[in-house]
This record gives C-alpha cells, structure tokens and sequence, in this order.
C-alpha cells in the first residue's frame, strides 16, 4: 500500500484520528504498567513462597498451600471485584490512610492481579523446584553445601531454566486477563476501545484494532523469552547449532 | 434510551424496508382510525395495571392526542425489536415507545416533533455542596458517568478539562463507587439516578439537571406525511392548553416536557 494512500484513508475515517490513537497509546501505557509491575512484584514473592511450599513442615507449607488453592480456584473478575468494591465497603476505611491507596482503581487491580499471578508463579517454581534431579541434591550434600548455599547454587538455577517456558505462558495469560481491569474504570488498551465503540458505534474498528495492539505486546514478549530461552537452555543444545 | 437495541432494530428495518416497498399501492393511513404501537412494560411510560389495562404517560398522552385528533386508536402492543420493522409493514401507523429520535432511525421512519425528553440529573452524597456548573468549583472532583451516554458526551465536552471522569457500563457499578466515595458527584439519566441513587439514604440531587439529546418523538411510515402534520398540531396543542402538563405531573416529579 502507498503511503498517501494511507494517508488518504485516515483523513476520511472518523476514528482513528490522531485523539483516538492518543487514547489507545495512553491504554497501552497502563497496560503495560500494571502488566509489568504486577508480574515483577509476582515473581519476587513467588520464589520464597514456592520454597515454602516444598518444606516438609506442613505449619509452613500448609499456608501457601492454601493461599494458591484460593487464588488458582476464583476467577481473576471475581478477585478483582471483591478488592475493587469489597474494600471500599468496609466502614471507616475512607478515613483512613489506605483509601489514598485504595480510591484510585490502579492499586485495586494492581493488588488483585499481583496475587493471582504470584499464585501461578509459586505452582510454576515449585514444580520446578521438586523436579530437580535427586543426584544434584545428593552432589550437593556430599560437598558438604549447607540447605542455604544447596539452593542458591544449585536448585534455584536450575528451576528457573525449568520454569522458564511455563513461566513465559503465565506473562502472556497475565497481559490478556490486564483486559479486565476496564471493569473498574481503568482506561488501559480495552478501557480505550470501549470508549471508542461506545462513541462511534463501531466495534469492529474498535477492538479489531485493540487485538493488533494485544498480538503486538504478546509477539515482542514472546519474542524476548525467546532470546531468554536461548541463553539459559544453550547447553542443551546440539554442539555446533 | 432503549440505545443497544439501535442496531437490532436498524437491522430488522432494513430487511422489513423491501416489505414495505411491494405495497406502496395501497394510499396512506386514514388518519381518523390509528393504530398506535407500545412496548410494555416500560414503567411509567407505558405498562399494564393491576386490572391489566394499558396506562401510562405515553398512554395517557396518546389517547389525549387521539381525542385532539378526533381519531379512533387502537393500542398495539409490540416487542421492540420488531417496531419499526412492524410499523413499515403496517402492522400499525405509529409508535410512542419511548423511541429516542436518531439520525439511524430517521432514514427509516419519519419522527414527529418530539413529546418529552429525560433530563441528566447531578445526584451526590448529602455534604456536596458544589455548583457543578462553576467550572472553578469543579476542579479536580471526580464525576461519573455511564459510557456512551449523552451525559458522557456533555461531561466529556463541556468539563473534559476540569473534572476526572469515570466512565462506567452499567449504573449499579457507579452508584457502587458514589457509595463508596471514589466518586464526588455522577451525571445520569434522571430517571435512572431517581431509581438507584436517590432511594438510598443520604444522596440527594446536587444540581439543576440538563436537558440532552434530541428527545422521544413519534415514529410514522415516511410517506404518512399528513398523519405527521396532525400529530405535530394535536401535540402542540395539548403542550399549549396544559393538558400535557397535568398527565406529565401524574407520572413525573420532574419536567420531562420539550
């Protein structure tokens, strides 16, 4: 296609104006925010937690047992609507210096979505973690490693190489699930669309565009654990690949 | 009103436009026998009472039209799905459903000049003591909205600078926010905010409310043009010699005439 072509077609089209592409671009922003912090915040705290779940003592595994029972069993809406308008219900709370944190729908769904996904990522690790191989464990002891420097040295980095691929799913289900923070006034990709529709009438135009917004965002992060992939998995490699 | 079913029944118009292109033999309505068309419930513009009679103030207003008209009706009831499709196949020769004047709905049927309009109402907890019209007031406080309204359109043109506004999908999920005080003020459809806000205590409506949109008119078959002019004159009339005004106040505590 030339480009005055282009040119051509987005003078005579009513939506995609330059303020319409600035909402969407502004959606896109707050996608990737909370998209981005919510899986970091996720991940820091799911590498203790899946620790603790594979301890044999059940007063320390019983709890984050439970916490990912909860939070893998509830849908993501759910979570979010019981924080979102659950908090907000509790008497007195708007007096308080967590209504500054609470008022505003980011940290809600910030919340809501950095439990769910810690959740996921704790099963992942943790999956990871007792599938490490009982002869590394025993190579290990046999040095005389403590429990300490065992799992720093040697199973933590080689679950992460296992977790790695599952791990990567668990970003992308995040980044699509982010579609429902529009629920809450968020104006993220989806919130921006909605907008849209709702002013044009034109849902096709408006979300079709999202989705090319969404595989553009999806394709780069897959691209990137991709590359990641590559680096933590070269020895598995056949030589001279 | 009535907004998402807009594309169903354009759709359902455009099919039923070829039905009404085969009969165009047959010459216009009589204006002396109408068959005027509801969809019920829809409260209090139209429903059925205890005893199962028709009533309401679009009811009330269309028999007052008919006496005016010296016309007889008849009152059809219709899904409203199937209203203007109906309407062009001359299943009846007009409606007064509550149907909201569009330019979509223009190209299939013709509108009388509208009979009422549902103002915007400001409804906010009972300590809101801002103008919301003082724009400097205004600034900074968090105003919601249900998207796609005329509310939204109004707040989003005339306040965009000066408020946060909060756009919501249903009304039940901003009263929800108003409640729990992550809203200041919001901007509804007075009918709806009259509804949710205001049956629960401490809310009370915080401003005059604003007059949008173009109204509900009365749908006719485009070639009725003689049925519109009588319909336009009997309206004008009832609205002038305060017969509008005494059925508007059976049913309305606010000023639903335009």
């Amino acid at each position: 296609m030339p480009p005055d072509f282009i040119a051509a077609w987005l003078n005579k089209n009513d939506i995609f104006t330059a303020m319409t592409i600035m909402e969407y671009w502004d959606g896109m922003v707050t996608t990737v925010q909370l998209v981005f912090l919510c899986l970091i915040i996720g991940l820091v705290f799911a590498v203790p937690l899946a620790i603790m779940r594979t301890v044999k003592n059940p007063f320390v595994s019983g709890p984050v047992w439970f916490y990912t029972y909860l939070f893998r069993g509830t849908p993501l809406l759910i979570q979010l609507y019981i924080i979102y308008y659950g908090v907000a219900q509790i008497p007195g709370i708007q007096e308080t210096f967590w209504w500054e944190i609470f008022r505003e729908p980011f940290y809600p769904a910030l919340l809501a979505f950095t439990l769910n996904t810690c959740a996921y990522t704790t099963e992942i690790i943790r999956g990871a973690i007792i599938s490490t191989p009982h002869g590394e464990i025993e190579a290990a002891k046999a040095y005389g490693m403590s429990w300490f420097l065992r799992m720093r040295r040697i199973v933590l980095p080689s679950a992460a190489r296992r977790a790695v691929q599952a791990y990567s799913n668990e970003v992308i289900f995040m980044l699509h699930s982010s579609a429902i923070a529009s629920v809450v006034t968020i104006v993220d990709l989806t919130g921006a669309a909605r907008n849209i529709y709702s002013r044009f009438y034109a849902p096709f135009d408006a979300f079709i565009f999202v989705a090319f917004c969404y595989m553009a965002l999806t394709f780069t992060m897959v691209f990137a654990f991709r590359k990641l992939e590559n680096h933590l998995l070269r020895h598995q490699r056949p030589v001279g690949s | 009103m009535k907004k998402l079913m807009i594309a169903a029944s354009c759709a359902l118009a455009f099919m039923a436009g070829s039905v009404q292109a085969q009969d165009t033999s047959i010459g216009s309505s009589d204006p002396r026998s109408l068959r005027i068309a509801f969809d019920v419930p829809y409260e209090p513009f139209e429903y059925k009472d205890e005893n199962g009679e028709l009533t309401g103030f679009e009811v009330e207003l269309a028999e007052a039209m008919c006496d005016q008209m010296n016309a007889t009706c008849k009152f059809v009831i219709q899904a409203w799905d199937g209203m203007i499709p109906g309407l062009l196949a001359r299943k009846f020769d007009l409606i007064m459903s509550s149907m909201s004047i569009t330019e979509e709905r223009a190209k299939r049927v013709l509108f009388s000049e509208p009979y009422y309009i549902t103002p915007g109402g400001w409804f906010g907890p009972e300590d809101f003591n801002t103008d919301v019209t003082d724009m400097d007031a205004m600034n900074g406080k968090t105003v919601g909205v249900q998207r796609g309204t005329t509310m939204d359109t109004f707040v989003t043109e005339k306040m965009g600078n000066v408020v946060s506004i909060k756009r919501y999908t249903t009304a039940d999920d901003m009263v929800l926010d108003l409640e729990g005080q992550r809203l200041d003020v919001v901007f509804v459809d007075y009918p709806v905010g009259e509804q949710t806000v205001l049956s629960k205590d401490g809310f009370k409506e915080v401003g005059e409310s604003v007059k949008l949109g173009e109204g509900v008119g009365v749908a006719m078959r485009k070639r009725d043009a003689d049925i519109a002019r009588e319909v336009n004159s009997a309206l004008r009339t009832l609205k002038e010699d305060g017969t509008y005004d005494t059925i508007m106040q059976k049913y309305f505590a606010y000023d639903v005439k335009i």
